[in-house]
């Protein structure tokens, strides 16, 4: 476990010693900020459903763009031979390298509570709903990071990585939007698998073990697919 | 003590390690020659638990490494061939994190990192990053990175490459140096390399094992006869007229230098040594002897001899 965490520790050291993981926040906190700024008078409403509608989409690209180099630079460089021949097991370093992606996305997205406070101080914050809503994101950013992971694990090159991961992310997050596109027996299996679909629930404001458990399998799944492609050594 | 037992390694159909078997003593410091993709490198990733085995296996100490990875890797301190570093990390930081990797007690992280400082020459780039490092630093980083936890094993792969003269002798004195209390195995192609560093070398070919040995017996195992420079002041007739006498020798040039002098070249099967037959007959026949001198095969004609089809 003491090896995971050194190997989490390193994980962020790298994005904080370099523009990337500065760069990165700063966009997202842009594009939220405009499209919550931009709505909220218009709306009128003292509610934070227009960023939590919004951070999904944002996560699209956002995740992708961090998990790229997980494992397509390791296994560029040639660190990978490193990791994988110090005393660690494959999952630790698996497992360290998502703790440090769902790290950084928590501070990203913890930088938004300003808007939850500033909301709160000038209307009356429903704190369900925003409890549930940041749940929510920490949730599907972690199944996404997981699934960016396993895309960064195919490949050592980094653009094939964050197109891939954004792929498969996108996959997902559309498969409860096609359920009228297939013959209703399906159609619930396939919303039930969809990441936005889960997300929705959560937004309501009720934090239901079903969704929760959706969100940590997906993560593990991703895992232990990860684990197989590492399994495949390049050499 | 590494035992390689009877290791096969195939990359889809292709063999890249054709049934090889060896074994390494404690505190020896074995050489592993060959030409570019005889299997070199694949056979030092199945011993440090990288690749495993496709048939066969490796003990290390007597664990397996098929089923005891874990507790190998933790023996075996390892510089594969493209030296692996985080660019955007300080040395002192990327040796703080393998340490601590390595399970390094972290009170003990400083005076380890300053020792491999001392050993491997980088007191003064402890705080440069490593993108910023010229190629012979980054492998003494790669060096330092492989011993930071005072392994038992040492394996190197290539650890010269892209290395100056001088970076080269250093580096060569310092796996010498490491060499009397270590284990070690190192690649390279480099012959005179072997020669200076190695007690024992293998080498190997398209995957199996074609020499072991040290490097004085397959110099003498492969040289097939002896070759003799023996140049006198005489006119060559009379010295030809005595030698055609002899058995089992050639004349296989004869090279009249300058002032009266003639080198000749002498070839025999013959595994005893001539020279002091051809000193008393130089003295008994008077003749003034310039030049006495033997050629054995060196571990380049045998490396040819045995990596050639």
């Amino acid at each position: 476990m003491r090896e995971t965490w050194t190997l989490t520790k390193r994980e962020l050291h790298s994005y904080f010693d370099s523009p990337a993981a500065y760069v990165v926040m700063s966009v997202f906190l842009l594009f939220t900020g405009w499209f919550f700024g931009t709505t909220l008078f218009l709306e009128n409403s003292a509610s934070l459903r227009s960023l939590f509608d919004l951070v999904p989409f944002i996560f699209l690209f956002f995740i992708p763009a961090i998990t790229m180099g997980t494992f397509a630079e390791e296994r560029r460089s040639g660190t990978l031979e490193l990791l994988l021949t110090m005393p660690v097991k494959d999952w630790q370093v698996i497992v360290g390298k998502l703790l440090a992606v769902i790290l950084f996305l928590m501070a990203s997205v913890s930088l938004t509570v300003i808007y939850a406070l500033t909301i709160a101080s000038i209307g009356d914050l429903d704190a369900g709903a925003t409890i549930g809503g940041y749940v929510g994101l920490i949730l599907l950013g972690s199944a996404c990071a997981s699934v960016g992971i396993f895309a960064s694990s195919l490949t050592s090159n980094q653009i094939v990585s964050f197109i891939l991961g954004f792929a498969i992310i996108f996959a997902l997050f559309l498969l409860d939007k096609v359920t009228a596109f297939v013959p209703s027996s399906l159609a619930g299996i396939l919303q039930y698998m969809g990441t936005d679909f889960h997300y929705r629930n959560l937004l309501r404001g009720v934090i239901d073990s079903r969704d929760v458990l959706y969100y940590i399998s997906l993560t593990i799944f991703a895992c232990v697919l990860t684990s197989y492609s590492m399994s495949r050594r390049p050499e | 003590m590494i035992e390689v037992d009877g290791l096969v390694k195939r990359y889809g159909s292709e063999r890249a390690v054709d049934d090889i078997s060896f074994q390494v003593q404690t505190g020896e410091v074995l050489g592993f020659l060959g030409p570019n993709g005889a299997g070199k490198t694949t056979t030092m990733k199945v011993i440090t638990c990288y690749l495993p085995p496709s048939e066969g296996t490796v003990w290390v100490d007597g664990l397996d490494v098929r089923t005891h990875s874990l507790d190998v890797k933790r023996k075996i301190g390892y510089l594969p061939e493209n030296t692996p570093l985080y660019q955007e990390m300080t040395v002192y930081d990327y040796l703080t994190f393998v340490a601590a990797m390595r399970g390094v007690d972290s009170t003990q992280h400083a005076s380890r990192i300053a020792e491999m400082a001392d050993v491997c020459g980088l007191e003064t780039v402890l705080g440069k990053r490593i993108e910023a490092l010229s190629k012979g630093f980054r492998q003494r980083v790669g060096l330092a990175q492989a011993m930071i936890h005072d392994p038992p094993i040492l394996i190197l792969d290539e650890p010269t490459t892209g290395l100056d003269p001088n970076q080269i002798v250093e580096i060569r004195e310092l796996i010498k140096k490491i060499g009397k209390e270590k284990t070690v195995i190192l690649s390279t192609h480099i012959l005179s390399e072997v020669q200076l560093s190695c007690d024992r070398v293998l080498i190997i070919h398209k995957g199996k094992l074609v020499a072991d040995g040290t490097p004085k017996d397959l110099q003498e195992s492969f040289s097939s006869g002896q070759q003799i420079r023996f140049g006198v002041q005489t006119p060559p007739d009379p010295v030809l007229s005595v030698l055609s006498g002899w058995n089992g020798i050639q004349i296989k040039e004869t090279v009249r230098t300058g002032d009266a002098e003639t080198l000749f070249t002498i070839t025999t099967e013959r595994k005893d040594d001539l020279r002091p037959e051809l000193f008393r007959l130089a003295v008994d026949e008077g003749w003034v002897l310039t030049e006495l001198g033997r050629d054995q095969a060196n571990l380049e004609d045998v490396f040819r001899h045995l990596t050639t089809d």
